[in-house]
């Protein structure tokens, strides 16, 4: 055990920095979904194209900000603005035009139902940014590298994915628990998660209600998003695949508790880098195995409330 | 749908894409994919039935054409390949389906995805055995023994996979016609009083997801024999919301359906592929949301409202 650890310590380590950057990422778009889910019963498969075009708008805007020669740190702005500008406008435009429209429908077709805007997007993304590769990486070089220290030793890791993306989920997660529970506006959507109609019975506007709640989960997978574009390049595919990771977060965490996604995102995060150092070829499989795992033992998920059977 | 129409329909439909197959050779390909898959998602509609909706069904799909790519150089005889590939499929779907059949909605369906994505990074990250996205090549086969030329070999696949899919068709009306698959409904609308009646939920659970994943099974074998090269693509969790995109397309009140929807399906795809190579998913997106917003029943909803008017 010794000797492995003399030998593999520092990729240990820096298994675990990168798993924290990257789990701070899967956080900012499961933690919308569950959200989302929460108050529409919607599971949106195309969260993770809001994902995708968040990151293309704010490396976009970021490479027109540079062109013009504006420093670094506007790129930071841009992060920001791309977020925002997907949020505020493909949010109420997809709950407003068409999901409005399947509240009463079936489970299945109202997931069909984002599963047709996911394959529209997936194409507008392709139409507006092409297939090829787009990277702009300005706000995570501002920031340089720093010397963490390990041991005896130090692992070089860039500032931005050790400060900035874990700062940001855990602001989020502060925030978000912060606004369900202690403001007005938060405790009505908790009200209409737990129970939509005794919140509508006591004057709640419901309608208003899911507007909210879905724009305000398109804005953090959008935010999330932006926050991955200076780490990777990106292409098409990438809203593909962190969609099906979410759900597994969302899956093992269970519904309805934020502090439970955030845990999980950090398990399924670790979890995965710790393969990406050390069974390359386990990457993509860890995260379904460990949801499998904890399903097996707690069906509801590993935060999630067992609910009554109705008669 | 009465009996009668719904025999008049199929009859009708047999005619029409021997018929259409004749008149343009290229066609042959595309429907014979077609027929297959539908196959599949007629297995996807008996879960439907339940109320369920497997999000990771192409994985059975993948195995049973995954089974075909591996034994074809060993046992080059489609009649031996073709129940093989079912056989194993279904094997694995009473393995999974003890598993997952004790889960319902959101997990039930998450949990298919989980373990599609399991089966999709083995298919992908194990190169030494897969060759990884290449893919693989499936040798010609012969049929009973004879192997045939370029033309009778597709004519061959297209009646294995036509006679296939109306003996399935058949066998799937009378499954859900008798007991077992009345307490499909049943499972959908109050499971808990299905149990008060004595009826094992689960295991009538289980039997439909066994039949659903050979059905998968013998759809994938098709299509590897069809289209003679396999690759991981066929598992990813896209295709299996394809499944049910085929499902909803045609329609989940007649097992006819999966396969009118399956060659609609198809058929915009290529066509739409050919004018605009970059935005087929989004006009197969645009399909899917105008048949859920307009037509709920699907397009043999629509067919048999059409033949109700005329009644």
């Amino acid at each position: 055990m010794g000797e492995w650890f003399a030998e593999n310590g520092l990729l240990l380590g820096l298994a675990g920095l990168d798993g924290l950057s990257y789990a701070a990422l899967v956080f900012m778009v499961a933690v919308g979904l569950n959200l989302v889910f929460g108050v529409l019963r919607i599971v949106n498969v195309a969260h993770g194209s809001l994902f995708a075009i968040g990151a293309y708008t704010a490396a976009s805007i970021g490479l027109f900000f540079t062109s013009r020669g504006l420093p670094p740190a506007a790129g930071y702005a841009a992060l920001l603005l791309g977020a925002a500008l997907v949020g505020g406008v493909l949010g109420p435009l997809i709950e407003r035009v068409v999901l409005r429209r399947v509240y009463g429908y079936e489970d299945v077709l109202q997931l069909l139902v984002t599963f047709a805007l996911f394959m529209i997007l997936e194409d507008v993304q392709k139409l507006v940014w092409g297939v090829q590769p787009v990277f702009q990486d300005s706000p995570m070089k501002a920031l340089g590298t720093v010397e963490v220290p390990f041991g005896d030793d130090t692992i070089p890791f860039t500032a931005y994915q050790l400060f900035v993306l874990p700062g940001v989920a855990v602001a989020t997660l502060v925030g978000l628990a912060w606004f369900l529970r202690r403001t007005l506006t938060g405790r009505v959507i908790v009200a209409v998660t737990t129970d939509k109609e005794a919140a509508m019975a006591m004057g709640i506007d419901a309608t208003r209600v899911t507007l909210l709640t879905f724009t305000f989960g398109a804005a953090l997978a959008a935010l999330g998003g932006a926050l991955a574009s200076p780490t990777t390049s990106l292409v098409p595919g990438i809203g593909a695949s962190t969609i099906v990771l979410s759900f597994a977060v969302v899956a093992t965490a269970g519904l309805g508790q934020i502090e439970g996604a955030a845990l999980t995102s950090l398990l399924i995060g670790l979890g995965r880098s710790a393969a990406v150092y050390f069974a390359p070829e386990l990457e993509v499989v860890v995260p379904y195995l460990i949801m499998v795992a904890v399903l097996l033992v707690r069906p509801q998920g590993l935060f999630g409330v067992v609910e009554a059977r109705r008669v | 749908m009465s009996r009668r129409a719904e025999a008049l329909l199929a009859l009708l439909g047999v005619a029409a894409l021997v018929f259409a197959a004749w008149a343009a050779p290229w066609l042959r390909f595309v429907l014979t994919v077609a027929l297959a898959k539908g196959l599949a998602v007629l297995g996807i509609l008996l879960l439907l039935r339940a109320g369920q909706v497997s999000f990771g069904h192409a994985m059975f799909l993948a195995l049973g054409a995954y089974t075909v790519a591996f034994a074809a150089p060993g046992v080059p005889e489609a009649l031996v390949l073709l129940p093989a590939a079912a056989l194993l499929a279904g094997v694995a779907g009473l393995l999974i389906g003890l598993f997952v059949v004790r889960y319902r909605d959101i997990f039930f369906g998450m949990l298919n995805l989980a373990l599609s994505m399991v089966f999709y990074s083995v298919l992908e990250k194990f190169y030494a055995v897969t060759k990884g996205t290449d893919g693989i090549r499936v040798p010609p086969l012969s049929v009973a023994g004879i192997e045939p030329a370029r033309e009778t070999q597709e004519w061959v696949m297209f009646g294995l996979a036509l006679g296939l899919a109306l003996f399935c068709a058949v066998g799937v009306r009378a499954y859900l016609a008798s007991p077992m698959g009345q307490a499909l409904a049943g499972i959908k609308t109050r499971e808990t009083r299905l149990e008060f009646l004595g009826v094992p939920a689960r295991r009538v659970m289980l039997f439909a997801y066994v039949l659903s994943a050979m059905m998968g099974g013998a759809g994938g074998a098709l299509i590897a024999m069809t289209s003679r090269h396999v690759t991981p693509q066929l598992a990813y969790w896209t295709s299996s919301g394809e499944l049910i995109f085929i499902g909803i397309l045609g329609g989940a009140g007649s097992a006819l359906g999966p396969f009118l929807g399956a060659i609609a399906f198809e058929l915009v795809r290529v066509y739409a592929g050919a004018a605009v190579a970059d935005a087929w998913q989004m006009i197969l997106g645009g399909v899917l949301l105008a048949v859920i917003l307009f037509a709920p029943g699907g397009l043999i909803g629509i067919l048999s409202r059409q033949k109700r008017k005329q009644a």
